[in-house]
């Protein structure tokens, strides 16, 4: 999907619309009404650049953003912010996310400042899993900010032009501010409540962890619905295709936060083919999500199964004939043959206009 | 405790599994060791704070009245000269209760009598996505989750969610070891000095 102001060289930013913060797609999108879709892109083990486009390219033309993981699971990767400069100056939209467990308020304010200078346009925060289940188990756990404490840093960066320590910014950081949310976890009674401090202290949108309790997610959006806050912040519900009964009781056990009802393992194990089943099942849930109201989009987390992303966006039919950006790779030659910059704009792209 | 365990834990490739099993036996002996160092760890007392947080909050409300009518005392004495020794006592009392780590700027009041420094990420505004399914923490699953408690403990002061949802400040660094009744009081007075 094209915008009609788009920028000529594909890593140049969009105009910052009247009453977006940011210049980025993810949130044009999210604006004009549209049902998004993010999909998290692994880091890889690797200074080879090559090695993030061919990633980010698994999902091109399916997605409306990719987020960019921090560290996840306390493992050691390529860096968030590596990923997304090397994506962006590429045109991808970029969800940097932040992780409060290995930097401190002096790093993480000199990387927003780094990356909104690189076309980052939305950030994500994070407090992030303890080190203690990561691959660097002896590593010092920072903790100097909480994703709270900074959303609200961040925001004030963009929004009052200054440091924690007041100090003055001479041009702010134009981000779309994002958080994660999980309705799964005790105490189940205050995590709407959670939901609303969140946007309070500056969350746009939210992402969940991986909603495989359908029931639980439903009473979850209609305590945030009561509260009025699905009318405050874009909810980006997280799913995932999970690939055999094994792997999806491995996650159960060992991923923290992960709820995976025991419906869901026996619908698996059910299955002649347990992966092309965990994919169906991640599209039904898409459908089913789909219909909640205050949802705005899904975000899709499919580790080591990346390929499937394009195949579960398409059969769950979630982006409504919507076409995401994609790089220019795939224009035809009609289009350079008409002499324009850039290709013309595609018929489903027109309608999310018109719906804002 | 953990970290003195895990000193080494990660430089055997693939020893991670029978390391956590050994700091499990160690944690089984540690059960009757008296040193400070392999100290069990008992969270009877944070419960028992948190079931009665109202009593203790009124015991601190008590305290507080007390020091406020002191205060012109207190300042002619020096806060800079009160402060260890105010330090100490709030270590032992609170440390006893709370398991108090002593951050020198107390929130318990917004927390429902948890201590919030417990949390091995720091957290001080509310629960991580990680908490397990039967309330304990991600990272130490024999610890009831801090946050959980904390629910519990505005519960019973009846005024839950509103203390939870105060965006509470980054902690400043500066402050650890200090005493935070007398911070509390600086403010309360209106002489905020450079703590804040």
């Amino acid at each position: 999907m094209r915008f009609e102001d788009e920028p000529v060289t594909p890593g140049d930013p969009l105009p910052i619309l009247p009453g977006h913060s940011s210049f980025g797609r993810l949130e044009r999108v999210l604006r004009a009404g549209g049902f998004a879709v993010t999909a998290e892109i692994a880091p890889p083990d690797s200074a080879n650049p090559a090695d993030v486009y061919e990633r980010a390219a698994l999902f091109d033309g399916c997605v409306d953003a990719m987020n960019a993981t921090d560290g996840s699971g306390a493992n050691c990767h390529m860096s968030s912010i590596g990923m997304c400069s090397l994506l962006a100056r590429r045109g991808y939209a970029m969800v940097m996310q932040i992780s409060a467990r290995d930097r401190n308020r002096i790093a993480i304010q000199g990387d927003v400042l780094g990356a909104a200078a690189m076309g980052v346009a939305s950030i994500l925060c994070l407090t992030g899993d303890g080190v203690d289940v990561g691959d660097h188990p002896q590593a010092k756990p920072v903790f100097d900010l909480d994703s709270m404490s900074m959303l609200g840093m961040i925001r004030a960066m963009r929004d009052e032009s200054r440091f924690l320590s007041g100090r003055e910014l001479s041009e702010a950081p134009h981000v779309f501010l994002g958080a994660a949310a999980n309705p799964f976890a005790p105490p189940l009674d205050y995590r709407p409540h959670r939901l609303a401090k969140k946007v309070a202290a500056g969350a746009q949108f939210v992402q969940t962890q991986y909603c495989f309790d359908i029931a639980a997610f439903r009473r979850y959006m209609a305590a945030v619905r009561d509260a009025g806050t699905h009318e405050k912040v874009f909810i980006l519900a997280g799913v995932g295709p999970l690939a055999s009964v094994r792997s999806a009781e491995w996650i159960r056990a060992n991923v923290p936060g992960v709820h995976i009802p025991d419906a869901v393992i026996a619908r698996l194990r059910g299955a002649r083919d347990q992966r092309r089943e965990g994919v169906r099942l991640c599209v039904d849930l898409i459908r089913q999500i789909r219909e909640i109201e205050g949802v705005h989009g899904v975000h899709i987390m499919a580790y080591r199964q990346e390929r499937r992303v394009a195949e579960i966006v398409e059969e769950s039919g979630v982006l409504g004939g919507r076409k995401p950006w994609r790089p220019a790779v795939d224009w035809t030659d009609a289009d350079w043959d008409q002499g324009s910059a850039a290709p013309p704009l595609r018929p489903g792209m027109r309608q999310l206009e018109q719906a804002s | 405790m953990d970290g003195k365990a895990g000193g080494w834990r990660g430089q055997l490739p693939g020893a991670k599994d029978g390391m956590q099993k050994l700091d499990g036996i160690k944690s089984h002996r540690a059960m009757n060791a008296t040193s400070a160092a392999s100290k069990p760890e008992s969270y009877r007392m944070r419960a028992f704070s948190v079931r009665h947080a109202r009593a203790l909050k009124r015991l601190y409300a008590a305290l507080e009245w007390t020091l406020v009518r002191c205060e012109p005392l207190l300042r002619r004495i020096g806060y800079q000269r009160l402060d260890k020794p105010f330090a100490r006592v709030e270590s032992l009392t609170k440390g006893l209760l709370l398991d108090s780590q002593n951050c020198g700027q107390c929130i318990v009041g917004f927390t429902g009598l948890s201590c919030p420094m417990n949390c091995p990420k720091k957290m001080r505004n509310g629960p991580c996505g990680g908490v397990r399914g039967d309330g304990r923490c991600e990272v130490k699953p024999d610890m009831p989750c801090v946050w959980v408690l904390a629910w519990e403990g505005n519960q019973r002061l009846g005024e839950e969610p509103a203390p939870m949802q105060v965006l509470q400040p980054p902690v400043d660094h500066r402050l650890p070891g200090k005493s935070a009744w007398l911070r509390e009081l600086r403010i309360r007075v209106g002489d905020a000095g450079h703590a804040v």
